[in-house]
């Protein structure tokens, strides 16, 4: 039982990365790319504000990072959980 | 030697580049057929991932939609890049540990249901075939502009290419065509906007230059754009007018739609590691970046060039282009080789020798309209689905880049199309008519069924295509909301929850599937037949939700009806629940094998 239980600790892991992606996923997306864009429109980006950079070039590059910073996590997961292939 | 003459070289050379390379790396296995023995790189992958997925609709189409409504069509490049980042997290490692071919496989086996895998071929073909409509709409533009023919013939010779394509050529060495695919659209797609941005902005790199110094002005580039258009009573473009509840979840419909997408899936099948499908997504959203983040730039920039162009002398006062100068001027014989194609049209309405382009609806502008006597916006059609392809005639950029255009247009067509209609035959023979109707067919029969739905396919999209419920961008906007009410929950419900049973997981996808078809046939018409709707999208049924935007409302009904059936009947067996705990963690993932 006791791989069953390190199974376990290893998906909670896993799921609490996930969330935390998500959450910033959201954020520059919905957030500051659509719905907090008047809280940012005092930063001024060329010409324009900030929430519009977000919402036509930032999130794509937050979604870059999130993307590679998730891969190394979890392969470093696999790797102190001893799930990954050999 | 002429445009087209030129257009015709650089189509053909591409064209026997891909010829060449599907012949050098042809399968010899069904596990090189579908999955490419599992021994392509990550990064090659990524690439080949970036070709398949990035269509007529993000090549030909997106920047068009960008550049005449500006910020509120953000929704398509958040939409289309953060799709990636549920592929990566929720869908892509678990898949691969799977280990089948296709998505309907994982269905039907997670669900222990031939009905669920059936269910799921339904929804993959509804989507796919959806998506086929985007693409020819896309191809006509295209073959129209670059053969000198109405669009309606452009797309019927587009629909006898693509299914030459998919039927011969598209078949072998589908990865490493589909990369030299990639090199070729990308290309085709920075090198006009590297030109531009440096005619205008004096930066090299269009996604920097957006956001910097218009140079003829010293203002920024943005912020000259926003004065010329508002002058000519048209939105702000860097401001926020569209409904903000209705583009949130358009965004969300499009992000769900692109991790449903069973031919971008199946690409995550073909790396040889569970740790490598996780790179192998990141590695995607780099090169698809590449496009996404030049994109607003073209858009803008192209925006900013065809109203100058419009309105010579800067701006009102110097008063319109003349219709002998569009005539005569060389610079303006783009307006006169894309009229030949029936999308882009201008006339003198009142009289005076001008072609005012301006927004007639705008109450603002209405009191100088009288006093100049306009009687309406003069530039009459302008299809959103040229401006890419017209846009370095706009810039005046050399004939070499046009043909390179041309050539990138029908990479990125082509390989999407042929890629779903891959997926659709696929789905047809492999698993509808041997894994359920027929189990003993031939493996002659089964290639048979898989030509005919392939043919089936085409002639369906290329009917809808010549009479398409919007630009290419939208119709493919209604492929992804259906993919995101079907296919994404039913498998992300099949990794993360071990309690979603089979009765739950059917009833899920055909309540998804249902409600969004018929949302979408109730405001674009039964089978997109034109005049059978009963409401438009400017005033939807459900006071704001647009047709395209229900996708992420279809994925919520899907959740909940699976979440309800399946707590309503029998549990999960053992078995099943094992099968979950084994795809969650990457130990053990061998090659994977046919059933």
């Amino acid at each position: 039982m006791s791989e069953n239980s390190d199974n376990n600790s290893y998906w909670s892991a896993n799921i609490r990365t996930i969330q935390i992606c998500l959450v910033i996923w959201a954020l520059v997306s919905f957030g500051f790319g659509i719905l907090l864009r008047p809280l940012l429109s005092g930063i001024s980006v060329g010409g324009t504000d900030l929430g519009f950079w977000f919402a036509q070039q930032g999130s794509i590059l937050v979604f870059l990072g999130l993307i590679f910073f998730y891969a190394w996590r979890m392969n470093k997961l696999d790797a102190e959980h001893g799930v990954d292939e050999e | 030697m002429d445009q087209f003459t030129i257009n015709l070289l650089f189509v053909g050379a591409s064209f026997a580049l891909y010829i060449g390379i599907a012949i050098w790396a042809r399968a010899g296995s069904t596990s090189e057929f579908y999955a490419a023995g599992r021994g392509v790189h990550p990064v090659t992958n990524g690439m080949a991932t970036a070709a398949d997925w990035m269509s007529a609709a993000s090549f030909i189409s997106m920047a068009g939609l960008i550049a005449f409504t500006g910020y509120d069509n953000s929704s398509f490049l958040m939409g289309w890049t953060g799709g990636y980042v549920l592929l990566a997290l929720l869908l892509a490692p678990y898949l691969r540990k799977f280990g089948k071919f296709t998505v309907s496989e994982f269905i039907g086996d997670r669900f222990y249901s031939p009905t669920a895998r059936i269910v799921a071929v339904i929804c993959l073909i509804v989507a796919s075939t959806t998506y086929v409509i985007g693409q020819m709409t896309g191809v006509g533009v295209a073959f129209g502009r670059f053969l000198e023919v109405s669009n309606t013939t452009g797309l019927l010779i587009g629909a006898c290419v693509v299914f030459a394509y998919a039927v011969f050529g598209g078949m072998k060495g589908v990865t490493y065509t589909q990369v030299a695919q990639y090199c070729v659209l990308i290309m085709a797609y920075t090198i006009p906007a590297v030109f531009i941005s440096l005619q205008l902005t004096g930066n090299p790199v269009p996604a920097l230059g957006l956001f910097g110094d218009h140079a003829a002005s010293g203002e920024p580039l943005l912020a000259k754009l926003d004065a010329i258009v508002t002058e000519l009573g048209f939105n702000e473009y860097t401001a926020h007018h569209a409904d903000t509840f209705n583009m949130v979840l358009f965004t969300l419909s499009l992000m769900i739609g692109t991790a449903g997408l069973p031919h971008v899936i199946m690409r995550f099948f073909t790396v040889p590691k569970v740790s490598d499908a996780r790179w192998s997504a990141g590695w995607a959203l780099v090169f698809i970046a590449l496009l996404y983040l030049t994109a607003p730039a073209v858009g803008a920039m192209a925006r900013l060039n065809i109203t100058e162009m419009m309105w010579p002398n800067g701006g009102i006062e110097g008063g319109a282009v003349t219709v002998q100068q569009i005539e005569n001027d060389p610079q303006y014989d783009w307006m006169a080789t894309w009229q030949k194609t029936g999308l882009l049209a201008w006339e003198d309405k009142n009289g005076d020798g001008a072609i005012q382009y301006y927004n007639d609806k705008s109450e603002a502008l209405a009191d100088t309209a009288a006093a100049n006597g306009w009687a309406g916006n003069e530039l009459t059609n302008f299809n959103r689905d040229i401006l890419v392809l017209a846009n370095p005639e706009i810039a005046n950029l050399p004939s070499w880049v046009i043909g390179l255009v041309a050539a990138g247009g029908l990479a990125a067509a082509l390989s999407t199309a042929a890629g779903l209609l891959l997926a659709i035959s696929s789905a047809v023979s492999h698993d509808l008519i041997k894994g359920s109707i027929n189990p003993q067919i031939s493996e002659k029969g089964e290639l048979l069924s898989a030509r005919v739905a392939m043919a089936v396919a085409i002639v369906v999209a290329t009917y809808l295509g010549l009479n398409p419920p919007g630009f290419a961008a939208q119709t493919v906007a209604l492929a992804f909301g259906l993919a995101a009410a079907s296919i994404f929950p039913a498998l992300m419900m099949g990794i993360f929850s071990t309690r979603i049973n089979n009765t739950g997981a059917v009833a899920g996808m055909l309540a998804g599937l249902g409600v969004t078809l018929v949302y979408i046939f109730l405001h674009k018409g039964w089978l997109f037949i034109p005049d059978t709707n009963s409401f438009t999208d400017a005033d939807p049924l459900l006071g704001t939700v647009k047709s395209t935007s229900f996708g992420a409302i279809g994925a919520a009904v899907n959740f909940t009806v699976a979440y309800v059936v399946a707590s309503m009947t029998e549990e999960t067996p053992q078995k099943i629940k094992d099968l979950v705990e084994s795809v969650r963690v990457p130990r053990g993932a061998g090659a994977a094998q046919d059933h």
